[in-house]
């Protein structure tokens, strides 16, 4: 048995698939995985993301901390609220981790970490955190849901404790109104609008039922999945671990090597972008009927050879959609090995899928 | 609980058969199958004409999640592969014992469907968590 969010027998009582997730039972779906995902394309739906682990810094240190252990540059974060989607690195430039940090005040940033990586980036901040006296507590007693689609945050605004629906209401996009219990942040994984809600375990049962009983869709992460892959977002673990850069992952944008700033990894990434990164990371657009699906072998053509990251059939685009990991100078259509076969998929721009929107040409 | 209909056939692999009246069979998953695999999304059927033995990988069944083979229950000639699954493969999981067949086969001589297991047996396997 895995470990239980606090909403998991709400999962098993709703027939909720079960599976394995980073060492956790999660619902993968609740029936049907592409209805869900539709519910979030034009409506609403909810997810169990409590998996994942918030992590509060606390002390007058914690600014310089992140400007050392991130890719990203929280020197941005001047407003408070904001957000930064960022890698953590090893020094060989290696992704430990993607994670969102947010600036809150300035001794207090969060941070959300994956599941699966959780006592790994806890043991590797801890050990950094403690030459500078900043306090590093997991906050294993709060959940979060993310509720998201383009009603989701009209839905859940009226359910929201009192004091909290002012401040989520005036959220600019990446911006979280801060409480030590609830926290809501206008933030997501599904290339839509919405919030991701913390709030205390105790609490997660009664919110996530008025969520229903005001429409919005209980969905699984089979839907989470179909969705960031739309939205062209990377997954820890299929699209960049320890062994890729970001530059190598497609999150050069997430990069701020300008300045005098010093970073871990920084010295590997500078030399791999003087150096050319020999690899990128590619949308994919299946041409011909099948699924795309991770560890497929990529050809393409002189260039050599790469590898499906993460496939899926797109609700949405009605095709199979994906990310690989091919040769920088690959060609504008490459094949891709689908037991035995070679099938044409041609490298397109992400995202795939935006606020409801196909961004690109079937 | 998933329908497991007691005419038909069934093995281990979530396949079902059922014999047509002209002594071809028709062969498909089963529901507890098709629930377990989620929306179908891809299926790639046998040409015509194939020749199979029992328990050779015949045909493909894609969900959103995941593919999976689907084994040849009986040795034998294909007859068909089911068209209308190119376009509509959630037929699998609206009608898996009807619009949802995936195959129809010749048995090769020798070929037994009465030593396939009954739904009685299967429904066991399934209870089992086989």
């Amino acid at each position: 048995m895995g470990k239980r969010t606090p909403l998991f027998e709400l999962h098993q009582a709703a027939g909720a698939r079960i599976v394995d997730f980073g060492g956790w039972d999660m619902p993968v779906d609740y029936g049907s995985q592409i209805e869900e995902h539709h519910a979030v394309r034009r409506d609403a739906g909810m997810f169990d993301v409590s998996h994942m682990c918030a992590v509060d810094l606390r002390g007058a240190g914690v600014r310089p901390l992140l400007l050392r252990l991130l890719a990203n540059d929280v020197g941005r974060l001047t407003a408070p609220g904001k957000a930064l989607y960022s890698c953590m690195l090893r020094p060989d430039g290696g992704v430990l981790d993607d994670l969102i940090a947010y600036y809150l005040e300035e001794k207090w940033f969060r941070l959300v970490v994956n599941a699966g990586t959780a006592d790994k980036d806890l043991a590797w901040i801890k050990e950094h955190a403690k030459q500078i006296g900043v306090a590093v507590v997991p906050r294993r007693d709060l959940a979060m849901i993310a509720v998201q689609g383009p009603k989701a945050r009209e839905k859940a605004a009226a359910l929201l404790p009192a004091e909290c629906r002012a401040p989520a209401a005036a959220l600019g996009a990446f911006f979280a109104a801060p409480g030590d219990e609830w926290f809501i942040g206008r933030t997501g994984y599904t290339g839509e609008d919405g919030y991701e809600v913390m709030l205390p375990s105790e609490s997660a049962a009664g919110f996530w039922n008025s969520l229903q009983s005001a429409g919005v869709r209980p969905c699984g992460l089979g839907a989470r999945d179909t969705l960031r892959l739309e939205a062209g977002m990377n997954l820890y673990g299929n699209d960049m671990d320890e062994t890729v850069t970001p530059l190598e992952s497609g999150l050069a944008w997430t990069v701020a090597l300008e300045g005098t700033r010093d970073f871990v990894g920084k010295a590997a990434l500078e030399a791999q972008r003087a150096a050319g990164p020999p690899r990128k990371l590619a949308g994919l657009l299946l041409l011909e009927r099948g699924v795309l699906r991770s560890h497929q072998k990529v050809f393409a053509g002189d260039a050599g050879e790469g590898e499906v990251t993460s496939g899926t059939f797109s609700p949405t685009l009605e095709r199979s959609i994906g990310f690989a990991r091919v040769p920088a100078a690959a060609p504008a259509q490459v094949e891709v090995d689908i037991r035995g076969k070679r099938l044409p998929a041609r490298i397109v721009k992400l995202p795939f899928v935006r606020n409801g929107r196909a961004l690109i040409e079937l | 609980m998933s329908e497991i209909p007691s005419e038909l056939r069934y093995t281990k692999s979530h396949e079902w058969v059922r014999t047509l009246p002209d002594g071809s069979v028709e062969i498909g998953i089963t529901d507890h199958a098709q629930h377990s695999l989620g929306d179908l999304v891809f299926v790639e059927v046998p040409e015509t004409g194939r020749r199979l033995a029992a328990g050779d990988a015949c045909a493909v069944v894609e969900s959103v999640k995941a593919a999976s083979d689907v084994y040849s229950p009986l040795g034998g000639e294909v007859l068909a592969g089911n068209p209308a699954l190119a376009t509509q493969p959630e037929l699998i999981n609206s009608d898996p014992y009807g619009q949802g067949w995936i195959l129809r086969l010749k048995p090769a001589a020798g070929a037994s469907v009465a030593a396939l297991m009954t739904s009685d047996a299967y429904q066991a396997e399934v209870a089992a968590g086989g």
